[in-house]
């Protein structure tokens, strides 16, 4: 993955050097491409797999595929999607933009970032491998017990998942550290909390609701393990247990889950919306504090995933009631988007058109969210295909609309070059007709009766229609996303160089040159104003007048004016993610492995430990520096 | 990275360990909310009351806490540069954890013998993975606490080396107030 | 029982304005419901007090969300042309920060529009979550990997994949599963309700009309997930009672057929009440004949179909866990007339 954006840069980018340079590599912007690339691979394989399930639908009665594979197509193509293409694709933009958009040369841990990343890397890759023993999971993305236990469920495919998604998990909560840590602690002089880029504000929750949220699924996806390793009771029923326990575990961090794929979303419409209408955000605060309140709130719904379950009718009440509230902080934030956009000079550019093409398709999500928040309602449309419109037109329509928006926006300073203007503009409305075309019928067909995760359903019950016109939208979106690719290989071949600030910006990401040079910021920039660059360009506002054109942060000088000292690379966190792979992927294969993996783990912590984050031979710059 | 200035005067490290403790408690919090919840639902024997041994976990538990004291000996000798004390607080509190670690070897094997294991019923499941994490994560501190003995004995634990101390007695003491509440919710309220 | 139209007539709204959105939302939905002949499987077409209670909900839900989508996203779209740059606009906007009494009437509006949602909402929790009444004919449910069986604990009847129950009196179907988590939907008869192993869970509904209702497993169970149907008979009391009868008869001990099928090793797993065949792993077949599916829904109940199924499930059921059990054409066809004969 390392070679697609390093061959194509001039000579003194910070992504030349070798396949080695990336694997020790400790550089936040380095690692947010590898991220980046990686989880747009898997969107490839998400994408192929959502194809495949859609030509089995596309007529009663399918044969495209059987009913195995067609439960291994959609637990895949969940799984995938969620914790191999938007998870790790806003991984990407946290680890690019937070420590610039904070005003930091790196992130708090370095080495860290490095093992979040590539332990995510090797426990995606196991995941995958599963395709190549031919013993892929199949009990869905949620892995209800007790089908997923060794009496239902034999073989090594559940054994995939849940190691895999151990050990990304385990990346998780690495990363959600790290960036916790960063946020709070490293911002540049005078960047208040209520200064920070909306995107910074997003992101930090995300990182809260991650660290509180993935210990919970760790903890289920253990008694499951030992469940199938060590034959214990967790979720057999027959010994007094529950399944049902696997349920409350899974969508305590299922639900906040939700959160961590729409938050970062609305982190990047609310950057780009006060860019492209040349204004600040609307109402700041509000959208800050309703972000916060949404991931508080959160917390607090998971059971409004088991109203089938049977829980009673006082707990229907309250989460039923307590998820009706999400609704609240979510409109503010749409409302103040709005609200933004009013009274701007919209400039009408691609990642204007996501931004905004996010907001519509979101809003149909999210009312579609208030039918089943509504317990009786959601009796009829749980685990139909409502739901699945549902969910789509909120990972779909919102987390990829808004990733993508990110992607066009932070493009031309992640690669120095700007994406296509036409094709972008084409790869949006394809993907905006694609994407209506695929789920909106998915409504009619939930409202039919049609259940999910059936590979057939019979003929003459009046659902083939909207299959047929779901799978044809299913290609159309293919299309508009492979002119996403397109765009993509043509701006790093020949795309237009991109300058500092491309879109007269108004946070710190654009003070810097395009891509920013490997110590980011020559000189720390103090921040007088939540928009230090805009204020710098244009002046104090209406609202804030204490502050003068002065106060603003200016864009960068070319080469620090201090010594600036950056860390070296290191292999020990490559080492001992590889360490952990192989000691998680080893359980399926004996104790031997298991051990290997361990005790090269055990060795590589040590050897990071003990070893200097600054050793001679780092990168240096400015005065006295080498490599300035 | 620490030794630049931090926005709020914190140094990363013990950041980091005050958020990862953050996350640790929803880990523990679920571990124990299973036990509770699956409290009494167990069809065969044998029961907490039946087996359970609280004078003996008492013992362990107050060498557990002891070992916290020395944890905070520890570190203050480490910040005042009393590095023969640093040693012997600092093995102090490995002796102790070990203490208490085999202290719950020796309850794990005779429950063993006494015919509750992993598999044998819902107490046993939720009980051994519930303290067996807890025992998991005193493992990990103790070689936390040797590997900075060792450090010790090798003349590379100063002052300057304070804040590695502060960050290893922040998670000895998180591991021993999670003990308390298990000692509380698993023996003493039964 | 009321006649169709009127059923229908509950769920067209009043108002023009509500009747311009039905035909955009709920009458797209409907075109692919309501033809006699084929299965019926309609949310938003319900039979029962529970269906029609959330129909009823819906419909406020869908008004109010339908109101909200319009007036958003042509705000949206107004804003957008509106306030494109034109190219003439050099300068910068207005830089407005924000107006706190839009914030909060835009938090406060909202959260009036939830209060109108939730309380039919909770109102109607409550509704279908009552006990049933005393009168209610009580059944049985336990769910296994893929078919469905139904006990009548009061009346003696053990069955399989079809449920038969008399029309305006309410069925009270306790609900568990044998394996797996299974959910049992019968979309026009009301909501859906796990079948969880190891506990009990309760759905009850008094359906109106006459009819025969299918539905399907709502929770992933496995292989055959969607090959794990039902069908739910709503019969006049006269014709449920006949149907009782019928059910209670015990079957002819000393027929041919019958040695055939405990020669064959069906009787490992399948009950036949009034033989020797007591297998209580599959469904009991002691009524085969009667029923209008086999296979949970799959097939109808036909001796080509059956015959296709005896001679190999897993082409018709993959993982079917009844197994290939190599038999002879002439066994076959012995055991098709056997069975068929059980009505």
């Amino acid at each position: 993955m390392s070679a697609a954006p390093a061959g194509t840069m001039h000579h003194e980018s910070i992504y030349s050097g070798g396949i080695a340079s990336w694997l020790t590599t400790v550089d936040h912007k380095r690692i947010g491409v590898m991220y980046g690339v990686t989880a747009l691979l898997y969107f490839i394989v998400g994408g192929v797999e959502a194809l495949i399930i859609r030509l089995q639908l596309a007529t009663p009665e399918g044969t495209v595929v059987g009913a195995e594979v067609y439960n291994q197509m959609f637990t895949m193509h969940g799984t995938t999607m969620v914790f191999l293409v938007l998870m790790p694709l806003a991984a990407a933009m946290f680890n690019f933009l937070i420590p610039l958009m904070v005003g930091a040369r790196d992130v708090a841990f370095p080495r860290l970032n490095a093992f979040s990343f590539w332990t995510w890397f090797f426990g995606a890759i196991l995941l995958n491998l599963a395709f190549f023993v031919n013993q892929v999971p199949d009990a869905g993305w949620f892995g209800y017990a007790n089908l997923t236990s060794k009496q239902y469920n034999p073989g090594l495919g559940i054994d995939f998942w849940v190691l895999s998604l151990q050990i990304m998990g385990i990346a998780s909560i690495a990363s959600g550290i790290n960036f916790t840590v960063t946020t709070l602690n490293m911002r540049a002089p005078g960047m208040s909390l209520m200064r920070m880029p909306l995107f910074v504000w997003m992101a930090l929750i995300v990182q809260i609701l991650m660290l509180l949220a993935f210990p919970v699924i760790t903890v289920g996806l253990v008694f499951l393990l030992f469940d199938r390793f060590f034959d214990t009771n967790f979720y057999v029923a027959a010994a007094g247990g529950t399944p049902v326990l696997w349920q409350h575990l899974f969508w305590i961090f299922g639900h906040p889950e939700v959160y961590i794929l729409i938050l970062p979303s609305f982190g990047v419409v609310s950057e780009i919306l006060p860019t492209f209408s040349r204004k600040p955000l609307f109402g700041a605060p509000f959208v800050i504090f309703s972000g916060i309140l949404i991931g508080f709130l959160g917390f607090g719904v998971w059971s409004h995933h088991m109203f089938t379950t049977g829980l009673g009718p006082i707990a229907d009440t309250a989460f039923s009631l307590g998820t009706m509230l999400i609704a609240i902080p979510t409109g503010v934030k749409i409302f103040n988007w709005i609200g933004t956009l009013w009274g701007g000079t919209i400039v009408m550019r691609t990642p204007l058109y996501f931004a905004v093409g996010m907001i519509a398709l979101f809003i149909v999500g999210g009312l579609s969210g208030i039918m089943h928040a509504s317990t009786p309602i959601d009796l009829q449309q749980h685990d139909s295909y409502f739901v699945v419109a549902h969910l789509h037109y909120v990972f779909f329509g919102g987390t990829v609309f808004g990733l993508f928006a990110g992607v066009y926006y932070w493009w031309p300073k992640v690669t120095g070059r700007m994406l296509g203007e036409g094709l972008g503009k084409l790869n949006f409305w394809v993907m905006f007709l694609g994407m209506n075309l695929t789920f909106f019928p998915m409504h009619f067909l939930g409202l039919d009766g049609m259940a999910r995760r059936i590979y057939t359903y019979p003929a003459g019950v009046g659902w083939e229609q909207w299959n047929i016109v779901a799978t044809i939208g299913a290609f159309v979106l293919s299309i508009g996303v492979l002119l996403f690719y397109i765009n993509v290989v043509r701006s790093l071949r020949s795309g237009e160089p991109a300058a500092a600030d491309p879109w007269d910006a108004a946070t710190l990401e654009w003070s810097m040159s395009s891509p920013p040079p490997e110590y980011n910021f020559a000189v720390i920039p103090t921040v007088n104003s939540a928009r230090p660059l805009w204020l710098h360009k244009y002046g104090p506002t209406r609202d804030i007048s204490k502050h003068t054109k002065e106060d603003g942060t200016p864009p960068q000088p070319d080469h620090p004016v201090e010594r600036v000292e950056l860390p070296s690379p290191s292999h020990w966190p490559l080492i001992a993610a590889a360490g952990l792979t192989l000691a998680g992927g080893g359980t399926m294969i004996g104790l031997l492995p298991v051990l290997i993996g361990a005790a090269v783990l055990v060795v590589a912590v040590y050897r990071w430990a003990f070893q200097p984050l600054e050793r001679p031979g780092n990168p240096v710059f400015g005065p006295g520096g080498g490599s300035g | 990275m620490s030794a630049h200035a931090t926005t709020f005067a914190v140094p990363h490290r013990k950041m980091a360990m005050w958020v990862f403790i953050g996350s640790e408690c929803m880990f523990f919090g679920s571990l124990i909310a299973t036990y509770l919840s699956y409290k009494g639902k167990s069809v065969a024997g044998p029961t907490p009351a039946e087996i359970l041994n609280i004078p003996l976990t008492s013992v362990s538990t107050f060498v557990l806490l002891m070992s916290s004291l020395a944890m905070v000996l520890a570190l203050d000798a480490v910040q005042r540069d009393h590095t023969d004390q640093a040693k012997l607080w600092l093995g102090g509190v490995i002796v102790l954890g070990g203490l208490f670690l085999a202290g719950q070897v020796y309850e794990f094997s005779h429950f063993y013998h006494e015919g509750l294991t992993l598999q044998q019923n819902l107490f046993g499941s939720t009980f051994f993975v519930l303290t067996g994490f807890h025992g998991a994560h005193v493992t990990v501190g103790v070689i936390w606490m040797a590997t900075l003995l060792f450090m010790a004995f090798r003349g590379k634990l100063g002052p300057e080396q304070s804040l590695d101390v502060e960050v290893a007695g922040l998670y000895w003491h998180f591991v021993d107030v999670v003990w308390i509440v298990i000692f509380t919710v698993v023996y003493l309220i039964q | 029982m009321e006649p169709r139209s009127a059923q229908l007539g509950r769920i067209s709204p009043g108002c023009s304005i509500c009747r311009a959105v039905a035909i955009l939302t709920l009458g797209i939905a409907l075109t692919g419901c309501g033809v006699a002949d084929v299965p019926d499987w309609s949310t938003v077409q319900p039979v029962s007090d529970m269906g029609r209670s959330i129909v009823d909900l819906y419909k406020i839900v869908l008004w109010w969300t339908a109101g909200i989508f319009v007036v958003v996203e042509l705000l949206l779209v107004y804003v957008l042309i509106r306030y494109r740059r034109r190219p003439d606009d050099t300068g910068v906007p207005d830089q407005v920060h924000g107006f706190t009494a839009l914030e909060i009437s835009w938090t406060l509006v909202p959260a009036a529009i939830l209060f109108f949602i939730a309380i039919p909402t909770v109102r109607t929790i409550f509704d279908v979550q009552r006990p049933p009444p005393a009168n209610a004919i009580e059944i049985i449910v336990t769910g296994h990997q893929w078919w469905w069986e139904f006990e009548y604990p009061d009346l003696g009847i053990r069955t399989a994949n079809e449920l038969h129950i008399p029309v305006g009196r309410a069925a009270s179907l306790t609900l568990t599963s044998a394996d797996v988590i299974h959910s049992f939907w019968v979309p026009r008869l009301g909501g859906k309700r796990d079948l969880n192993p190891g506990s009990e869970n309760q759905l009850w509904f008094t359906p109106d009309s006459v009819g025969v209702f299918d539905g399907q497993c709502a929770e992933l169970c496995g292989t055959s997930h969607a090959n794990m149907r039902l069908r739910v008979f709503v019969e006049t009391a006269e014709s449920f009672d006949v149907w009782v009868d019928q059910q209670r008869q015990p079957a002819v001990e000393d027929s041919v057929g019958v040695q055939t099928f405990l020669a064959s090793g069906c009787v490992a797993c399948h009950a036949i009440a009034g033989t020797p065949a007591q297998g209580k792993i599959g469904p009991d077949l002691t009524k085969f004949g009667s029923r209008s599916t086999i296979a949970a829904g799959i097939l109808a109940n036909e001796p080509d179909e059956l015959a296709a199924w005896l001679r190999d499930p897993e082409r018709v059921k993959p993982g079917s866990r009844m197994p290939n059990l190599n038999l002879s054409e002439e066994r076959i066809a012995s055991l098709v007339a056997y069975l068929g004969s059980l009505r």
